[in-house]
């Protein structure tokens, strides 16, 4: 058993380590250029999922009582097919496919339960409907397994989602964990240009969710925030103030690299950051 | 489900709106993974005994199509048998994108189904009539398409598609009473369509509803000389080519007739079968013309379009003297 302190160290590891493969996918997807910003600000929510909190059995994708994962916010795949290749989901020679022709890894992630990829999603505002749809099904057959859910915040100007967050505390889904990436921007600009879905945390409140609210980019309250399991009937909203572009200092809070063309003077920049602040290699 | 008279008569009296809910009440023991899904509808689909007496087997999401169509996928991942159902503008158009990434894109099988289809709600006006589910389900793959003839058919079309190995969505035409087109047990197959009549002049395809007045439009030629056969085509996707080849060599004029827009549907979906063959006849399409332009009563609006029996047999009478 690990102690505390271990299971942190072990997330910001692997956090660091998805980055530096994120570097790499978004390198060698060149001119295809990648949801770069979007796939950081949701790494050490991945990783503390995949790495820390999911039970679930690499060697066994599809094993019936895993936890399910669904990134509702699919251009964030960047974060996800890094945590899969960290538990040895998806080789590294895989990740490279990425957004090539024949690639199992699209822009937005296709269904592949071999590897772990749940749902094809990328079409916003589905995600949390289907983790109700898995969290009822667990209820039903009186199963453990939780759902977690990624939403984006700029996602979150789709309806659909809110039809799902008057459903999921009516139905009583405390199996079910819905994640707000809070990262403040959205495609064209931040959401207070675009649309700005506000206090999140009130409204997920008063539909009835207990919430949290935390810095998406601190293991610990991440890992404690969401390895709690609920048992009084309330599903779990966690607003995870994010920063988009998180881990490069030419990226954070730039909302121009949404989707952009990594460079290979930017992708040497980044790979001298990350190992100044001592990451794997 | 085996069909005999005494079900058929009943089904026919209640509607096939009621008839699917006592059908999945009848099912129900059968499958102990099947979940029905509904928005705020169980009384319109007949479902008001079936959410009392399976209660497990039953989840009301309100009224929230999208999220109905998202949580029904997420119980089909489960591996669960899912049948969905509202009225058919909502169960197809309002989540039209769900059904396309989770049912089409992702597979995902559930059964869902259309309630009130074409114009029997014409009294509440265009909003809550669909003309148009054939065309859009029909373009989206992955997806079969069924359109029973009557409310028997209606029970052996959900018990089909529940057992069938995709999505499937069932559209339902027809007020109560229903006038059965079947009243003894007979093979239902999907993919398969049924002659209801044999003819060598005209060859009649009709889909739903319109299978009833076509059989008896078919006798009104009869009567004027004028041999059809009767196709009742139960399945719009895959549409049967294999009858449609046939009809088209043994026919001088085709006609389709169906309660929905001419634009997409069994027409449409039968001139491409009809369009690679060779000396195939010509073809009538009869349906709502590309408009919103009459509501009221049902018999009202299949009048204003042209869907009576009379009216099609004189159509039909019409183009074969033109031949």
């Amino acid at each position: 058993m690990k102690n505390s302190t271990e299971i942190i160290e072990n997330i910001e590891q692997m956090a660091a380590n998805m980055r530096r493969h994120i570097l790499d996918m978004a390198l060698e997807a060149g001119a295809h250029s990648s949801h770069f910003g979007g796939g950081l600000s949701v790494v050490d929510i991945t990783a503390t999922l995949f790495g820390a909190v999911m039970n679930i059995k690499p060697s066994e994708p599809e094993w019936p009582d895993r936890d399910r994962f669904i990134l509702s916010k699919g251009h964030g795949c960047l974060g996800y097919y890094t945590a899969l290749h960290e538990l040895g989901y998806i080789s590294h020679d895989e990740l490279l496919t990425f957004e090539k022709s024949d690639s199992f890894l699209y822009g937005h992630p296709v269904m592949r339960r071999d590897k772990g990829i749940e749902f094809s999603t990328g079409s916003l505002g589905m995600g949390m409907s289907l983790g109700i749809g898995v969290a009822v099904a667990a209820k039903r057959r009186g199963k453990d397994h939780r759902c977690f859910v990624i939403i984006g915040d700029g996602e979150s100007n789709e309806g659909s989602n809110w039809e799902a967050a008057m459903a999921a505390p009516h139905h009583e889904l405390d199996n079910l964990v819905v994640i707000l990436d809070r990262n403040r921007h959205q495609q064209t600009g931040s959401n207070t240009e675009i649309m700005d879905v506000g206090d999140a945390a009130s409204k997920f409140k008063s539909f009835g969710w207990h919430v949290e609210e935390i810095n998406g980019h601190d293991a610990k309250a991440l890992y404690a925030t969401l390895s709690s399991r609920r048992t009084d009937g309330k599903p779990l909203a966690v607003v995870a103030n994010t920063i988009k572009g998180k881990g490069f200092s030419f990226s954070e809070d730039d909302n121009s690299w949404h989707h952009k063309i990594l460079t290979k003077s930017q992708y040497e920049a980044a790979i001298a950051e990350l190992s100044d602040a001592g990451a794997k290699q | 489900m085996i069909l005999d008279k005494r079900k058929a008569i009943g089904f026919s009296r209640i509607g096939s709106r009621a008839a699917y809910g006592m059908t999945l009440f009848e099912l129900a023991e059968q499958y102990d993974d099947l979940m029905v899904v509904t928005a705020d509808t169980s009384t319109s689909a007949g479902l008001d005994r079936f959410r009392k007496t399976y209660p497990e087997k039953y989840l009301d999401v309100g009224i929230a199509e999208q999220n109905a169509m998202g949580i029904a996928a997420g119980l089909a991942s489960e591996g669960m048998t899912v049948a969905a159902s509202t009225f058919a503008p909502f169960q197809t158009m309002r989540c039209c994108e769900q059904i396309k990434v989770n049912l089409g894109y992702m597979k995902h099988k559930v059964v869902f189904t259309g309630l009130a289809s074409g114009v029997a709600l014409g009294t509440l006006g265009y909003t809550h009539c669909c003309i148009e589910d054939m065309a859009i389900m029909r373009s989206i793959p992955n997806i079969t398409v069924l359109s029973p003839a009557d409310c028997g058919e209606t029970a052996k079309a959900v018990e089909a598609a529940l057992n069938h190995h995709q999505s499937v969505y069932i559209r339902l035409t027809g007020s109560s009473p229903n006038p059965p087109v079947y009243t003894e047990d007979y093979d239902f197959e999907i993919g398969k369509s049924v002659k209801l009549r044999d003819g060598n002049d005209v060859g009649i395809i009709a889909t739903g509803s319109m299978v009833h007045p076509a059989t008896k439009a078919a006798e009104r030629l009869a009567e004027a000389g004028i041999n059809a056969s009767v196709i009742n085509m139960h399945t719009i996707k895959p549409i049967d080519n294999e009858a449609v080849a046939q009809v088209c060599k043994n026919t001088k004029l085709l006609a389709t007739v169906e309660e929905h827009t001419i634009f997409g549907g069994l027409g449409s979906a039968v001139a491409e079968a009809k369009a690679p063959l060779k000396n195939a006849p010509p073809q009538i399409m009869m349906g709502i013309s590309d408009s919103y332009d009459k509501a009221g009563d049902y018999a009202d609006i299949l009048d204003h379009y042209g869907l009576t029996v009379e009216k099609i047999a004189q159509k039909i009478i019409d183009a074969y003297k033109n031949l």
